[in-house]
């Protein structure tokens, strides 16, 4: 994974079928940028509807949360529907898996990104990942202290 | 591996011999099916360890997945402004299909809840912010679905089926005694 410390390599993915979404644009907010296998599969759907009930947690520290999967912009579209999600997914489609594997978390074997976290500060700088075990669900732990150590450094 | 936090303390509900060597910390949600099916393990588990298990129940309602989850879990705080937590908790699990308003306010006449007052708790901001207290502090134990089970403080990522669960429980047990 890319160490802490790096610029996160820029993007620009389709977070609905009209709309792109470029990391740049967020700027001046902490990410949260969530890799993972696949919409509908039962780990994924559990990580992802947990980050969802967390909206407010995330905004308290001015972050917002960013799933990434090699799925389309309609299987997207469906699966947020499905789940109410209130954050975006991201379609790294074509070329597929371009984004994640530039984040150095695409999984050759299977043709999918792997569950990997990364939180990238205000100004674009990763400061800190994690890559779970396989079929592992990572929690929110993690994320919530990087989070916390970020705004006491200030 | 995730540790609890923070530790059982004062705000919690807590069933069975306080001073038990075996502490069990659920994270659930009552409008979950998983939870559901963990409601009567959990029952027959405490039945099989008895006073060597305290039982402790947090909330993490996952609301746009269960709707009613939320209310249910303030419907359970309320009920325990009258003493009555745990007879709410298990009555909810009992009847999980239906958590609407309506059959909360049945549930609450049932186990003998002032309903009137039961009404107006209900209303009180506090509940409100402990259940997303519970959830904060799931978050931070490292809670990644429902149900989601500490042991002494420790994550059990493990199996919990009856006989699985009962026998992790019984080996830890042998450890500590």
């Amino acid at each position: 994974m890319l160490a802490p410390g790096t610029q996160a390599p820029e993007f620009e993915l389709h977070s609905t079928p009209d709309q792109k979404l470029k990391l740049n644009d967020l700027r001046g907010k902490k990410i949260v940028l969530a890799f993972y296998p696949a919409d509908w599969s039962p780990v994924c759907s559990d990580q992802m509807a947990l980050y969802n009930e967390m909206h407010k947690m995330f905004s308290k520290h001015n972050a917002q949360v960013i799933g990434v999967s090699v799925d389309s912009k309609w299987c997207h579209l469906a699966f947020s529907g499905d789940r109410k999600f209130h954050f975006p997914l991201l379609a790294d489609f074509e070329p597929k898996g371009a984004i994640s594997k530039l984040y150095d978390v695409y999984d050759e074997k299977e043709g999918e990104s792997q569950r990997a976290l990364y939180v990238i500060d205000e100004n674009g700088i990763i400061r800190w990942s994690y890559l779970s075990p396989k079929g592992m669900n990572p929690g929110a732990d993690g994320i919530l202290n990087a989070l916390e150590e970020l705004d006491k450094s200030k | 591996m995730s540790q609890l936090h923070p530790a059982v303390n004062s705000k919690d509900y807590i069933q069975g011999n306080h001073s038990a060597s075996l502490e069990l910390v659920e994270y659930g949600d009552y409008q979950c099916p998983y939870c559901g099916r963990a409601y009567p393990i959990i029952k027959k588990i405490q039945q099989k360890l008895g006073d060597d298990l305290k039982f402790v129940f947090r909330n993490f309602p996952l609301s746009d997945m269960h709707p009613d989850a939320f209310n249910a879990a303030i419907a359970a705080e309320a009920a325990a402004m009258q003493n009555k937590f745990w007879e709410m908790h298990d009555i909810i699990f009992e009847n999980q299909q239906e958590l609407d308003g309506e059959s909360l306010f049945v549930y609450a006449d049932s186990i003998g809840l002032d309903v009137e007052r039961f009404k107006k708790d209900i209303q009180n901001d506090a509940l409100v912010a402990k259940v997303e207290q519970d959830f904060e502090s799931g978050v931070r134990s490292g809670v990644n679905g429902t149900p989601s089970f500490y042991i002494n403080g420790e994550k059990y990522n493990g199996d919990w089926e009856e006989h699985a669960f009962t026998e992790y429980l019984k080996s830890q047990l042998e450890v500590i005694k």
